[in-house]
């Protein structure tokens, strides 16, 4: 006898979202202070930092891809400029991005694997040959050894004859995120707070257009953390930097300029669009009251967003464009700068060439055809949104309140609180996740019986990439000029014992000399030590 | 009245071994992992990251661990898993029992069983079945 199908019975609507922000029934004018609003383009920014909007400028279709050699990246870069692309994104391999250079012993597995070896400058003379800096922005995801990977870049631009204040671009330098959850740090916190410090106090000075930084939340937000933890995480990171720059001597009302933001949508649609506009009106509050920034440029909260991530699932993949489209109104409504659209099936393979343009295409449509980018912060005075930005706001002080009582982000991280935090997060949301209390369609309810999914490419590593960027590696240590190089990294040595020296200029001729990543790394690894990951659970 | 049976935590008296080999840096899925051990009743270590096969069979030794759980979201995982099974081995530990999670695609599974992979877990399999998968591969 055949078993009735029983029917699915997904938990009732929830009545506080997962940040812990309770959802009224029905929010009326009452919950609304006009006077915390303001107008667009004007301080505090709640309804967004251009006074015109998109009308004035659309957020940027920034889409990432690609990884191989430095010959086949700079083939690929070649062909995406022919298409009219202006923007170049740069992913490097894990050995470049922990310090090591391909002969380490635990770089050989991981070699060209998940970005281009870039292990020193010849591998840049390489990536960037026949391209013309002064006119592509280049974007590296890069963090632990930022300073160095900008280094490189400076030399190339250098040996390109194009001036250095000519470059744009951007590096993500934020490496307070990477102790609590992508894990490519190298140094300890504090020096390693020196070294973000240095890179944008010189990128200020020489190359005014490029971006030193991008201060990221997505990392811990994939890793379970609640949107308002994400942006009170974020902006709590950011205020580190913000301190370490004046230690160094820096001015905020420049500085500031270039700091910039990067996070996750997910799918909570108000309460994404709360986090954006909160998560700026607080940051120009703080930038202005604490640090008595006036520039409003220098209150500007900029920020690019990832919409996808962890809230796309595996079991019927072409739900995903549904989730990634709601997600990108959530960030256009929010005032996002830059969007990055994430694949149907990015859940569990490479994207195809069709799933990577049906990402982009989603974006276009929202852009040009829903008319929802044509007014500035359309939803602005909605009852319901002010007082979830409001609540929103003061939830992510709440969070930030909690990291100051510890002692700070710098000590919290030290000490693995915001690790462990995190963690228990992810358990959380795991759990949730589980028991079906947090309805995922297609994973834990309304399930189809009997479906499988066919898993196309995945990571796989042309057995070639590392015997190749071995023997060029060799090449290059046989022969550069030896006494040079051990020359400029004497110096470094000698900076980096130095509190007061910017250490910039040394990287770049250390970099000029083709000093190594891995021999930058050691060198000042023996000056300031390795980090100690604290591993309580 | 009967006690039922789940109260007892069914990885009671274990100890297990959560180890990050290689340079891949995501490790929420590890500390997950570590966390619902312990909730079940493991006595739970955790190496951190960028710990080498080596490393990772010495600590598993020196702590006398029942089995060692692998996390591995970079594509190295056959590599890796194959590496510390020698390597407990030559350390004479060759009855410890390994599990890898991460993102191990279905092909790979058979593989990674093949070599002596007690069980591989993916990100979308409930932490339950995953502690009830285990205990009874630790309890055979």
């Amino acid at each position: 006898m055949s078993s009735h199908p029983q029917p699915d019975r997904p938990p009732r609507l929830h009545a506080a979202n997962r940040s812990g922000i309770e959802i009224p029934v029905s929010a009326g004018p009452q919950a609304v202070d006009p006077s915390r609003i303001g107008e667009p383009g004007q301080y505090p920014f709640t309804r967004g930092i251009f006074p015109d909007g998109y009308q004035g400028r659309l957020w940027t279709f920034r889409q990432y891809s690609g990884f191989g050699t430095a010959e086949e990246s700079n083939a690929r870069y070649k062909f995406l400029l022919a298409q009219g692309q202006t923007g170049l994104s740069v992913a490097l391999d894990l050995p470049t991005q922990c310090g090591l250079d391909p002969n380490d012993p635990m770089a050989r597995p991981e070699i060209g694997k998940v970005g281009v070896s870039l292990s020193n400058l010849s591998e840049a003379e390489i990536l960037f040959d026949g391209l013309d800096l002064s006119r592509i922005s280049t974007s590296f995801t890069i963090n632990g050894t930022a300073a160095i990977v900008y280094a490189m870049y400076l030399a190339v631009a250098d040996k390109q004859n194009v001036p250095r204040s000519k470059l744009t671009g951007t590096i993500q330098n934020d490496i307070l995120k990477e102790y609590v959850a992508r894990g490519t740090w190298i140094f300890p916190v504090r020096p390693s707070m020196r070294l973000i410090a240095d890179t944008i106090l010189y990128s200020n000075d020489v190359s005014p257009r490029f971006n030193p930084i991008s201060i990221a939340g997505a990392h811990v937000r994939d890793a379970g953390a609640t949107a308002a933890e994400e942006m009170a995480y974020t902006l709590a990171n950011g205020l580190a930097y913000v301190d370490e720059l004046r230690r160094r001597g820096g001015d905020a009302e420049k500085f500031a300029k270039r700091l910039s933001f990067f996070f996750y949508v997910h799918m909570d649609f108000f309460e994404e669009i709360a986090k954006f506009r909160a998560g700026r009106r607080l940051w120009a509050r703080l930038m202005k009251e604490r640090y008595d920034v006036q520039d409003p440029k220098a209150q500007h909260f900029r920020f690019g967003v990832v919409c996808g991530g962890s809230s796309l699932v595996a079991p019927q993949p072409y739900n995903n464009v549904v989730r990634v489209a709601v997600e990108t109104m959530a960030a256009v409504m929010g005032g996002a700068q830059s969007i990055f659209t994430c694949a149907l099936d990015e859940a569990y393979q490479i994207p195809t060439e069709f799933s990577a343009e049906l990402a982009l295409r989603t974006q276009q449509i929202i852009a040009y055809e829903s008319g929802i980018a044509n007014t500035v912060d359309p939803l602005g005075g909605s009852y319901f949104l002010e007082q979830q930005t409001d609540r929103m706001e003061e939830k992510i002080e709440q969070v930030m309140a909690e990291i100051d009582a510890y002692g700070g982000v710098i000590r919290a991280i030290e000490d693995g609180w915001i690790q462990l935090r995190l963690a228990e997060r992810g358990l959380e949301r795991k759990l949730d996740t589980d028991s079906g209390e947090q309805v995922i369609v297609g994973q834990n309810h309304f399930k189809k019986a009997g479906e499988a999914i066919k898993v196309g490419e995945v990571f796989t590593l042309d057995p070639t990439v590392a015997q190749r960027a071995l023997e060029k590696f060799q090449r290059v240590l046989d022969t550069r000029n030896a006494a040079e190089v051990e020359a400029t990294l004497a110096k470094l040595a000698t900076a980096a014992a130095k509190d007061s020296e910017n250490l910039m200029p040394y990287l770049v001729d250390c970099c000029h000399a083709y000093a190594t990543v891995g021999e930058m790394v050691a060198c000042l690894k023996k000056q300031w030590g390795e980090f100690k990951e604290p591993v309580n659970l | 009245m009967n006690t039922p049976i789940e109260s007892r935590p069914l990885l009671a008296g274990k100890r297990i071994l959560v180890g990050k080999p290689g340079l891949d840096g995501h490790d929420i899925g590890a500390k997950i992992v570590a966390l619902s051990l312990r909730n079940a009743g493991a006595e739970v270590i955790y190496t951190g990251l960028r710990r080498s096969p080596r490393q990772i069979a010495q600590v598993a030794v020196d702590e006398g661990v029942d089995a060692v759980g692998l996390s591995i979201l970079s594509g190295s995982h056959q590599e890796l898993a194959r590496d510390v099974i020698e390597q407990l081995r030559q350390l004479g530990a060759g009855d410890v029992k390994i599990f890898v999670g991460g993102t191990i695609p279905a092909d790979d599974q058979p593989p990674l069983l093949a070599m002596g992979v007690a069980a591989v877990f993916t990100a979308d399999m409930p932490l339950d079945d995953m502690i009830r998968i285990l205990a009874g591969k630790l309890d055979a």
